[in-house]
């Protein structure tokens, strides 16, 4: 189901989580809402569910305007961080929960709730474990039954908060992995929320970059990465160093020396230069960025090394071959093959 | 070439582990410390709790166990139990309705005046209950502010059951809704909310989803309402009038025996209270042993 959200605002209290926010959510893609906490990213899930009402502003689901539904209304798949599954029913009786509980001319036979319950069990791959009770799994299994549980009621949408934010890093990239196969297999419009880029990166058609309660930037993992519109997003996602430089003649300055990096579609003036890292290249004469090695670490297949540069000592990262023979003090000259520049701050 | 498994014993140097609680000892005490403070304790637990409850029945059965039974069967003996049990019939439901609404609403929702709410439940404890019980002769007794009213209409409130009733519902209403506050907060509203995501109408949320969450805390909380609604002397005593064989209940009848030296009858009535207490505390118990970490959420009184 296509989903819009239009000139939404929500204020907790007279203060304001959410300003003027609008997206649309294509029907059968798998969106991420990623930002740092306090971005309004789970106030935006919880509107779309309806566990909250917009302050201003409406939502569609389809066609439909959803914004005065209740949450039973708009059979929404919702999976909670918690998992907040139901401790005093067995796994089966989680799932058959949302249908158990629908109004008798809706509720489909008691046979069939089963069947269809023990069918969702095995699609999260935990036939078998129908009789146990939630305190009886680990938390990755905890997860799949919220999972189970949410797509029984066969939702137009599901939507997950944070959905792997309390387990450990390797049952995570399963779990990822698997959400994927899921979504894939079921088609749903997924949406969910993540403070972690990877995870977003990796699992999401579309993302968007929130902060402070606005959307900064929504597309693809790509798109995201590589054409960040704004300073904020080119920091939040990935890796990232940046410098303050000068923008003159079409060209960056840093230092009152030309670094050999063009500068078209900018204005002249102070401007911020941003860069990857590992995107950098090492140069041996020529303009470039040159700095002294002040710290260094091993980075998986790479060395990083923070460098100073300039006489305002404005600190950089950049990494090396791991077998480069830089050490502390040396001198490095480097040039990033990819860049950002956004106009300096007021 | 085999060899015999008790050879390799004997050549076995290492030295046997040295007993591990010599180094794992959390306090560093000496002995003597420990024990006279542990003494102190148990002495003063005799002294205090132990020795007046073993008193109240070597008491009532001094002078024999026939003695007991009258003393309990005797006519306004039994007119008190029925009135206490009447009350506490109608005062713990009560409670158990309002501490539910109470714990409710202060734990899964955000309004104004939340804390007034809070403190407010909390009044009873700390007001002697002498007062509370004043309070409702002010309010309903004949110079009272609906005295004269109340008594145009015909309806009687102190002094009759209904004073005892209310004062009864005013001194317990905290048990179960203090017992419920914490443990409801704890558990947050995230299983309503999946509950609701699911389809469940509001009630079915509840029914199904928040009262198994708290059975037990609610259990417990309903098990002291219960033993103090049935306990309760100071409130009761103002609102009562101490009309033997009509407003009396079990607290207030002992004391009317004892008043009049005959200790035989108020120990005998005062050992059922006692075994109430015994009970409770028992089954008490017994809730925490089976299901401690539900409880544990909640404060102890």
């Amino acid at each position: 189901m296509e989903i819009r959200v239009q000139n939404v605002r929500k204020e907790f209290s007279r203060y304001p989580a959410l300003h003027d926010v609008s997206l649309g959510i294509r029907s059968g893609e798998l969106i991420a809402l990623l930002g740092p906490s306090g971005s309004g990213k789970t106030t935006l899930l919880r509107l779309i569910a309806g566990l909250e009402t917009p302050t201003a502003g409406q939502i569609f689901f389809g066609d439909e305007d959803a914004s005065s539904k209740s949450v039973q209304e708009r059979n929404v798949g919702f999976v909670f961080q918690a998992y907040a599954l139901f401790r005093n029913m067995t796994i089966l009786e989680n799932i058959s929960f949302g249908l158990k509980v629908r109004p008798r001319a809706t509720r489909p036979p008691k046979a069939e709730i089963r069947r269809r319950a023990l069918e969702l069990l095995d699609l999260v791959q935990l036939g078998g474990l129908d009789k146990r009770y939630p305190q009886q799994l680990s938390g990755g299994q905890r997860q799949r039954v919220a999972l189970a549980r949410a797509l029984a009621i066969e939702p137009g949408v599901l939507l997950l908060d944070e959905p792997f934010g309390a387990l450990d890093a390797q049952v995570r990239k399963e779990l990822r992995k698997w959400l994927r196969e899921i979504h894939d297999r079921t088609g749903h419009t997924t949406v969910f929320v993540t403070h972690d880029q990877e995870e977003a990166l990796e699992l999401a058609d579309r993302l968007v970059v929130m902060s402070q309660g606005a959307i900064e930037q929504v597309g693809t993992p790509d798109e995201v990465y590589d054409r960040p519109n704004s300073p904020f997003v080119f920091g939040f996602i990935g890796e990232s160093s940046s410098l303050p430089v000068e923008i003159e003649n079409n060209e960056v300055w840093s230092g009152g020396r030309a670094i050999g990096l063009p500068a078209s579609d900018i204005a002249a003036g102070p401007a911020q230069l941003w860069f990857r890292p590992h995107d950098v290249e090492l140069v041996e004469d020529g303009a470039a960025l040159a700095g002294v090695v002040v710290a260094s670490r091993r980075v998986g297949g790479t060395r990083r090394v923070e460098l100073e540069i300039g006489g305002d000592r404005q600190r950089v990262e950049v990494d090396l071959p791991f077998d480069h023979p830089a050490g502390e003090k040396t001198r490095i000259a480097f040039r990033p093959r990819r860049w950002r520049l956004y106009p300096a701050k007021g | 070439m085999p060899y015999d498994e008790s050879d390799v014993l004997v050549y076995d140097s290492r030295r046997a582990p040295e007993a591990p609680d010599k180094h794992l000892r959390a306090t560093s005490e000496a002995a003597w410390v420990r024990r006279s403070l542990i003494g102190i304790a148990v002495a003063f637990m005799l002294l205090v709790l132990v020795l007046p409850l073993a008193l109240v029945f070597t008491e009532a059965f001094k002078k024999g166990f026939g003695v007991f039974l009258e003393s309990l069967a005797d006519r306004h003996a039994l007119a008190a139990i029925r009135l206490t049990l009447l009350v506490a019939a109608i005062a713990v439901p009560l409670n158990l309705v309002f501490g539910v609404a109470a714990a409710w609403a202060i734990a899964k929702f955000e309004f104004k005046g939340k804390a007034f709410l809070t403190t407010l439940i909390d009044l009873p404890f700390s007001v002697s209950p002498v007062v509370s019980g004043l309070v409702y002769v002010l309010l309903f007794g004949a110079q009272g502010l609906l005295g004269p009213w109340l008594q145009a209409n015909n309806i009687e409130i102190i002094f009759a059951v209904p004073g005892i009733v209310l004062a009864t519902v005013f001194v317990t209403f905290p048990f179960v809704a203090r017992e419920l506050i914490p443990l409801m907060q704890a558990q947050g509203s995230g299983d309503e909310e999946a509950a609701l995501s699911l389809g469940a109408s509001g009630w079915q949320a509840f029914w199904r989803v928040t009262l198994p969450n708290i059975k037990w805390g609610l259990l417990y909380g309903v098990l002291l309402c219960n033993a103090r609604a049935m306990g309760e002397f100071g409130a009761v005593a103002v609102v009562s009038g101490h009309i033997r064989g009509k407003t009396t209940t079990m607290p207030l009848h002992i004391e009317i025996l004892y008043n009049e030296y005959n200790f035989a009858a108020a120990f005998a009535v005062a050992s059922l209270l006692a075994m109430l207490a015994l009970v409770t505390l028992v089954i008490k118990a017994v809730l925490e042993f089976r299901f401690g970490e539900e409880l544990a959420a909640t404060r102890r009184h």
